[in-house]
């Protein structure tokens, strides 16, 4: 397939009011494609993987920006760039995680233009399915990754059905693990959902990576006061520190008293196509020291039941390394 | 002039406005070299549309040297630097490095290099590229 300099012909809605970006979206349903920073849009469209007739530029809507103290928390409109995020003084003091996350997204010029909504809702990086092959997730029935000769480095480790694809997104563990809330709005009202039932595999719906459908807008993300200025943990590994996505990412969140861990969060980016959640590692810790040896009494708690391609076992001790890490409180 | 609705930034630059200055490397952000500015924060031009910026203020490296000629102190401080090798880099490096200098006037080394972590340099010239941004940000002499 030919690569491509010009973006394809289509057209452009830049609406200002959240009501009229939905009545668009819902008009075209299939055929419009939102906008935010349009940082995972414009490559589909330019390597012609994916067409719209439209696109809908949100970045317009004031609604979706900003940054407000809500009375459980914070409330983060969908429009905030990444930038923001980690540099917005009431994420970096309550929600560090949240800022740090954000913070090792990308490069600095996508950070200053991508936004929370779209680093949550971007589509995988499978590189076969990014260079337009029918693959499942594309509404074929193939997986060109999980074959004999496929090149799956980067792939899932858990969770896999049919797509082997891993959510590429810094900032959704951390979301996760936040216990945020994410408002989206369509024709028929609005609804908030729970980060953690937000993302969904392939076992779910193989050709979506969120419950977002054509017509709904994710217009804000709240973070409850719950783990406010909380014990975070907060580590992404990726081959070179700007442009890469996680190899193994974890966003740990821990209340802890006196040395104790009381409670805790403890999810890992880029092992399946949602971020993923450690109960077992945070049934393991509960009430233990937050220390060396009770990091070292996991073994391969969390990496246990893995289920790795030709290419990607080191993503097992990867993972339970980074968890040991998160555990211990040091690199 | 009529801009399309799906038209890049750097395709407006460089074809409708003849300001070849920001070049396309990679033309979909994972370069940096058609880093431009808009209302001072640095951008990728290949990844922006123009409907997009048409009320900021879009400065490209043409726009960096003074009236009377006298070039950019960033500009400057690259060529005392030796910073470019091939240069074909080296404007989006210039355009990341006045964007930081302008939300932090003199950066650490290591803020420095986060900052300038989104221009790939396919010679390797990043030290030499940071000594001109610590340079020009008067912190070596």
């Amino acid at each position: 397939m030919s690569s491509h300099d010009n973006m394809p012909e289509m057209s452009l809605y830049q609406p200002v009011q959240v009501e009229d970006a939905i009545g668009i979206a819902t008009e075209l349903a299939g055929r419009g494609w939102l906008v935010g920073g349009g940082q995972d849009t414009y490559g589909w469209l330019k390597d012609r993987a994916k067409t719209a007739d439209a696109l809908i530029d949100l970045k317009g809507i004031e609604s979706m920006r900003g940054i407000k103290e809500t009375a459980d928390g914070i409330e983060i409109g969908a429009l905030v760039t990444l930038t923001e995020i980690t540099r917005d003084p009431i994420i970096k003091e309550r929600y560090s995680l949240l800022a740090q996350a954000a913070g090792r997204v990308a490069s600095p010029q996508i950070r200053n233009v991508g936004t929370l909504a779209g680093n949550v809702s971007q589509d995988v990086r499978c590189w076969y399915y990014r260079r337009g092959l029918n693959c499942y997730r594309a509404g074929g029935n193939l997986c060109y990754a999980d074959t004999p000769e496929g090149m799956n480095r980067e792939h899932a480790i858990f969770n896999a059905s049919r797509c082997v694809a891993v959510t590429p997104s810094d900032t959704g563990p951390a979301l996760v693990a936040l216990e945020a809330q994410m408002v989206i709005q369509n024709a028929s009202g609005q609804r908030v959902v729970p980060a953690e039932d937000f993302f969904i595999g392939p076992n779910l719906d193989i050709r979506h990576t969120t419950i977002l459908r054509p017509g709904d807008i994710l217009t804000a993300v709240r973070i409850p006061a719950k783990w406010a200025n909380a014990t975070f943990y907060f580590e992404k590994v990726a081959d070179r520190n700007a442009w890469d996505f996680a190899l193994v990412s974890i966003s740990a969140a821990m209340r802890v008293n006196n040395g104790v861990i009381e409670d805790s969060r403890i999810m890992v980016g880029a092992v399946q196509a949602t971020p993923r959640r450690l109960t077992s590692v945070e049934q393991a810790i509960r009430g233990k020291p937050r220390n060396e040896s009770t990091a070292n009494s996991l073994g391969n708690l969390a990496s246990s039941d893995a289920n790795p391609l030709n290419y990607n076992h080191f993503k097992m001790p990867l993972m339970d390394n980074l968890v040991k890490r998160a555990v211990r409180g040091q690199a | 002039m009529d801009v399309a609705p799906q038209e890049t930034l750097a395709h407006t630059l460089r074809y409708k406005l003849g300001l070849t200055g920001t070049k396309l490397g990679c033309n979909r952000g994972e370069c940096g070299a058609c880093t431009v500015l808009a209302d001072d924060v640095n951008i990728y031009a290949c990844s922006t549309l123009t409907h997009e910026v048409k009320n900021r203020a879009v400065v490209t490296v043409e726009g960096l040297r003074a009236a009377d000629g006298t070039l950019h102190p960033v500009q400057a401080a690259f060529i005392e630097e030796l910073s470019p090798a091939c240069g074909f880099c080296t404007a989006g490096q210039v355009m990341s490095a006045v964007a930081l200098l302008k939300a932090n006037p003199r950066p650490t080394r290591e803020e420095a290099r986060l900052a300038m972590s989104g221009n790939v340099c396919r010679c390797g010239a990043y030290d030499h590229y940071l000594n001109g941004v610590m340079r020009a940000s008067g912190q070596l002499s």
